[in-house]
C-alpha cells in the first residue's frame, strides 16, 4: 500500500465531485442537440451550483434535523462511495472495504435521508415524492444486490476490487451470459435509482408527476445546491460502477502513477460514453405510467435472478 | 347566406322554468346568461333584466328569454335542475350582480374571491372601484373526503411553469384520485365591465384579449354580435377571410398542444418539433395579419389580410404535422400513456354541456361551424368524433382537425385569390340594439352577446368562452385516474383560465 493508493482515492473523489455536474451538463447538452435545441452548455450545472451557493439558506418553518442533514448526508455518502469504489484503481488503502453490499447500503442511506427530509417538510408533495421514491427504491435495491451477487459468484467475493481485478484477469467474464444479464439488470436499476426516463423525468416542472424532484421541492439556496450536486454525483458513481463492472479494462491494478493517470482518463471517457448513450436513448423514450414502473423493475429483477442462475450453471468452473 | 334567426321572448319569472324546459327538450342548449341593469329610461323601466340565450342548429336557431326582476331585490327561479350550465351561470350571476337564484341545489360561490367584501357585487352600476379586501362572506371550506388513507394534495393557485392561476384540491388514496375540486377565478379582471362605454372598435381590442390564444374566436363572435346589432351585411370575401383566420388559429393551437402532450409523457423530442412547427405557423400568422396571434385580422364590418398562405406552405406544414402525430401514436409508451387516461363518458359530456374537442372526443358532435355558420365554405368536410373520451381520443380528434383545417385554409385561400381589406362601414342604428355572435373557436363554441346604446357605444358585452362549460368536466374525467397522470389529462383538456375568469 503505497502513497499512490492514497492519491488514487483522492483523485477518484475529486473527479466524481468535480466531474458529476459536468457529466450532467454534458448529458443535457447531448439531449438538447439531438432534439434540435441549442442547449445551455456543459457548464450550466456548475453555474447553477455557484448561483445557489451564493443565496441565503432558507428552511421551511417546522422542519427539523432530518431536513437540514439530508443534503449533507446525501453528498457525504456518495463521496464515501466514490472513495471506496475501485473506479480508477483496485489497490487503494480502502479497497479492502469496497464491499458491494456496503456500497449499495451507502447509496440507499442517501435515498432514505432525502425521503425522510421530504416527509419532514410536512407538505403533500414531500410526502408524495418520498412515498414514490421509497416504492421504487424497495424494488431497485434487491435487483442491485442480486445483480451484484451474480457477478460476485465467479470471484467468490463481494469485494468490488476483487471482482474487477478478477475480471481484468479473465477478460471473457463480462461476455458470459451471467455477466451480460447482470449488467443489463444493473443498467435498468441504475436508471431507476438515478431517476432517469422512463422511470422519472428530471427535466419536468410538473409537481404532480415528479418522484425525486417532489421530495426536494422545499430546498433552496446552498441546500438545494448540495441536493443537486448529490444527485449528479450519484448518477456519476452509478454509471462508473456500471462501466467498471461491464468494461473494467484500464483500471489500475498496480501502484504506478502513470497507469493511475491513464485509468482516470479512461474512467472519464467510459462514464461520458455511458452518459451519452443514456442521454441519446432518453430522446427516444417516454416516461412510463407510474404503475408500470414496478413491472419494469420486476423485469430487471428477473434478469438479475437469471444472471445468478446462469453463473451457477454455466460458469461453474470459474469458481474452482 | 341567410341571417341567423333570433327570436326574443319576454317572459315572467313564473313562466321561465317551463319555457326553458320546452327549449331544452326541443334540442336547444343554454349558451349564455347575462344580467343587465336597466335604468329608468329603458323601455321596460328600471329593472334587472336577465337574458337567457338558447342555441340550436342546424338550422341556426337562436332564442332569447328575457326576464325582468326587481332591481332592488333581484330573485330568479333556478334552472339548475334543468341544465347544469344554467346552475353555474346563476352562481356567476349571483356573485357578480347579486341576483339570488331561488331553490338552487348548490348555492355556493363561484366567481367570488374569498376576500371580496360582503355585499359587494362588482357588476352592479353602484359598485364603484374595487374596494380593499374586507370581511369575507362566510367560510368557504372544501368538501373533505374521509376514510382510511385518504389525504389531500393542494396545488396552486400559483403553479410551477408559466401557466395561469387555479387551485386544485385532490383527495387521494395512494395514487388514485377520489375527488378533485378546481377553484378558479383568481384572474377575474372585470372584462365585462371594461367593455361598458367603449365604442365598437375599442371593444374589439378587448375582445381579442379575452383569452390570448383565442384572439380570432372571441373577436369574430364579438364582431358578429356587433354586426347583428347594427344590421350590417359583411361582404362575401370578408367572411372567407374570417373563416381562414379562424382555421389558422385552430391549427397553431392544436399543434402546440400535440407537442405539449408528448412533452408531458417525457417524450420531449416530439415537443421540440411541434414547437418548431408552431413557430413557423406563428410567423405565417405574422405575415398574414401582422400579429403572431392573429390580432387585427377580424374587425367590425370586415376583415383584413396582408398575405395569404401559399398551397406549398400549407402542404409542407401538413406533412410535418402528420409526421409528428404519426410518431407520437406509433410510440408504444406514449400511446399507452394516452390510452384510457382520464375518460369522460358521452353522457357526462352531454349533461355538463361540454363543447369543442372535449365534447367531440366523447362522442358529442357539436361544432358551431355547422350549427351556426357565418359562411357556407367555413364548415369542415367532416367533424371528427371519437367515443372513448380519453386523452388518446382528444389527441386524435385534434390531429384530425388540423388536417381538415389545413384543407379549409387551402380552399379559402384559393377562393380569396389575393390578400386585401374587405370591409363595409357599420350601419348606423341610432337606437339601442342587441346582437349575438357565435363562432367555433379552436377550444369550442364562443358565444358573445352585445347591447349598444343609441350613440353606438357598448352598454353590455357578455363573452362566454367554451372553457366555462368544459372546466367542470375535468374533475369528472379525473375520477379514479392516478395523480401523476393529472398534468397529462389537464393538458389534453387545455382549458383557458383567462377566458373562464373574465
Amino acid at each position: 500500500m503505497s502513497g499512490v493508493g492514497y492519491v488514487a482515492v483522492g483523485a477518484q473523489v475529486v473527479v466524481v465531485v468535480g466531474g458529476a455536474p459536468v457529466l450532467g451538463g454534458w448529458m443535457r447538452q447531448v439531449r438538447a442537440r439531438l432534439e434540435g435545441r441549442a442547449g445551455a452548455g456543459v457548464g450550466q450545472p456548475w453555474r447553477d451550483v455557484r448561483k445557489l451557493l451564493r443565496k441565503e439558506a432558507v428552511t421551511p418553518v417546522g422542519t427539523g434535523p432530518a431536513f437540514r442533514l439530508a443534503p449533507l448526508l446525501l453528498v457525504a455518502t456518495t463521496a464515501v462511495v466514490a472513495a471506496l469504489m475501485p473506479l480508477a484503481s483496485t489497490r487503494t488503502p480502502v479497497s479492502g472495504s469496497a464491499d458491494l453490499i456496503l456500497v449499495v447500503a451507502l447509496l440507499a442511506l442517501g435515498t432514505v435521508a432525502l425521503a425522510l427530509a421530504g416527509l419532514d417538510t410536512g407538505t403533500a408533495f414531500g410526502g408524495m415524492g418520498a412515498s414514490r421514491e421509497m416504492t421504487i427504491a424497495a424494488l431497485v435495491e434487491p435487483t442491485i444486490l442480486l445483480a451484484v451477487f451474480a457477478v460476485s459468484i465467479p470471484v467468490g467475493s463481494t469485494n468490488l476490487a476483487a471482482i474487477i481485478a478478477g475480471t481484468i484477469h479473465h477478460p471473457a467474464r463480462p461476455a458470459s451470459p451471467a455477466g451480460l444479464l447482470a449488467v443489463a439488470a444493473l443498467a435498468v436499476a441504475v436508471l431507476a435509482e438515478a431517476g432517469r426516463i422512463p422511470v422519472d423525468n428530471p427535466a419536468t416542472h410538473l409537481e404532480l408527476t415528479m418522484v425525486h424532484e417532489a421530495m426536494v421541492l422545499e430546498y433552496a439556496g446552498p441546500d438545494l445546491a448540495l441536493v443537486e450536486l448529490g444527485s449528479q454525483m450519484r448518477l456519476a458513481v452509478l454509471l462508473g460502477l456500471l462501466g467498471s463492472l461491464a468494461a473494467p479494462w484500464g483500471t489500475a491494478t498496480g501502484g504506478s502513477l502513470p497507469l493511475l493517470g491513464l485509468a482516470l482518463v479512461l474512467l472519464v471517457v467510459k462514464t461520458a460514453l455511458l452518459g451519452t448513450l443514456l442521454a441519446a436513448a432518453e430522446v427516444f423514450w417516454a416516461k412510463v405510467r407510474l404503475f408500470k414502473v414496478p413491472e419494469l423493475l420486476a423485469g430487471s429483477f428477473l434478469l438479475a435472478l437469471l444472471a445468478v442462475v446462469a453463473s451457477y450453471f454455466l460458469t461453474g468452473e470459474a469458481v474452482r | 347566406m341567410p341571417a341567423a334567426t333570433r327570436t326574443v321572448h319576454d317572459v315572467g319569472t313564473g313562466e321561465l322554468p317551463r319555457r326553458a324546459q320546452e327549449l331544452l327538450a326541443a334540442g336547444h342548449r343554454l349558451a349564455l346568461v347575462a344580467a343587465h341593469h336597466d335604468g329608468e329610461g329603458a323601455p321596460g323601466g328600471r329593472a334587472l333584466r336577465v337574458v337567457y340565450l338558447f342555441l340550436a342548429g342546424p338550422p341556426d336557431t337562436r332564442t332569447e328569454l328575457h326576464v325582468r326582476l326587481d332591481a332592488d331585490r333581484p330573485r330568479v327561479p333556478s334552472l339548475a335542475g334543468l341544465s347544469f350550465p344554467a346552475g353555474r351561470f346563476e352562481r356567476e350571476m349571483h356573485d357578480l350582480h347579486g341576483v339570488e337564484p331561488l331553490d338552487h341545489p348548490l348555492p355556493r360561490r363561484l366567481v367570488r374571491h374569498f376576500h371580496w367584501p360582503r355585499g359587494w357585487y362588482p357588476l352592479r352600476p353602484d359598485a364603484g372601484p374595487p374596494p380593499p379586501f374586507g370581511e369575507p362572506e362566510g367560510p368557504y371550506p372544501f368538501l373533505q373526503v374521509e376514510g382510511d388513507g385518504v389525504y389531500e394534495i393542494p396545488v396552486g393557485p400559483v403553479h410551477a411553469g408559466l401557466i395561469e392561476p387555479g387551485h386544485f384540491r385532490f383527495s387521494v388514496v395512494g395514487e388514485t384520485i377520489i375527488k378533485l375540486k378546481a377553484r378558479l377565478w383568481f384572474v377575474h379582471k372585470g372584462v365585462e365591465r371594461l367593455f361598458q362605454g367603449r365604442d365598437t372598435d375599442a371593444g374589439l381590442r378587448l375582445a381579442e384579449r379575452v383569452s390570448g390564444d383565442t384572439a380570432v374566436g372571441h373577436a369574430l363572435a364579438y364582431c358578429l354580435a356587433v354586426e347583428e346589432a347594427t344590421g350590417t351585411e359583411v361582404p362575401e370575401p370578408a367572411r372567407q377571410a374570417r373563416a381562414l383566420l379562424l382555421e389558422m388559429e385552430r391549427v397553431h393551437n392544436h399543434v402546440a398542444d400535440l407537442g405539449a402532450l408528448c412533452n408531458d409523457v417525457g417524450h420531449s423530442v416530439l415537443n421540440a418539433h411541434a414547437q418548431r412547427i408552431r413557430e413557423q405557423l406563428l410567423r405565417l400568422n405574422q405575415q398574414t395579419t401582422g400579429h403572431r396571434l392573429l390580432r387585427g385580422g377580424v374587425h367590425p364590418g370586415g376583415a383584413a389580410l396582408l398575405a395569404l398562405p401559399s398551397p406549398a406552405t400549407v402542404q409542407a406544414l401538413r406533412a410535418d404535422i402528420r409526421e409528428v402525430a404519426h410518431l407520437a401514436l406509433g410510440h408504444s409508451t406514449v400511446r399507452d400513456r394516452f390510452t384510457g387516461t382520464a375518460r369522460l363518458s358521452t353522457r357526462a359530456a352531454r349533461d355538463l354541456g361540454c363543447l369543442g374537442y372535449v365534447a367531440r372526443a366523447s362522442g358529442v358532435a357539436a361544432d358551431a361551424r355547422l350549427a351556426h355558420p357565418f359562411h357556407e365554405a367555413a364548415a369542415p368536410k367532416t367533424v371528427p368524433v371519437r367515443t372513448t373520451g380519453d386523452v388518446l381520443a382528444r389527441f386524435l380528434v385534434r390531429a384530425e382537425e388540423i388536417d381538415l383545417s389545413l384543407d379549409l385554409i387551402d380552399d379559402l385561400a384559393a377562393a380569396l385569390g389575393a390578400p386585401g381589406t374587405y370591409a363595409v362601414p357599420l350601419a348606423e342604428v341610432r337606437r339601442p340594439a342587441s346582437g349575438t355572435g357565435v363562432a367555433e373557436g379552436w377550444r369550442g363554441t364562443v358565444a358573445t352577446r352585445v347591447e349598444t346604446a343609441a350613440d353606438g357605444t357598448l352598454t353590455r358585452v357578455k363573452p362566454v368562452d367554451p372553457s366555462f362549460f368544459n372546466w367542470p368536466a375535468l374533475p369528472v374525467a379525473l375520477r379514479s385516474t392516478i395523480v401523476p397522470d393529472f398534468p397529462l389529462a389537464n393538458k389534453s383538456f387545455n382549458l383557458s383560465y383567462a377566458g373562464n375568469d373574465l
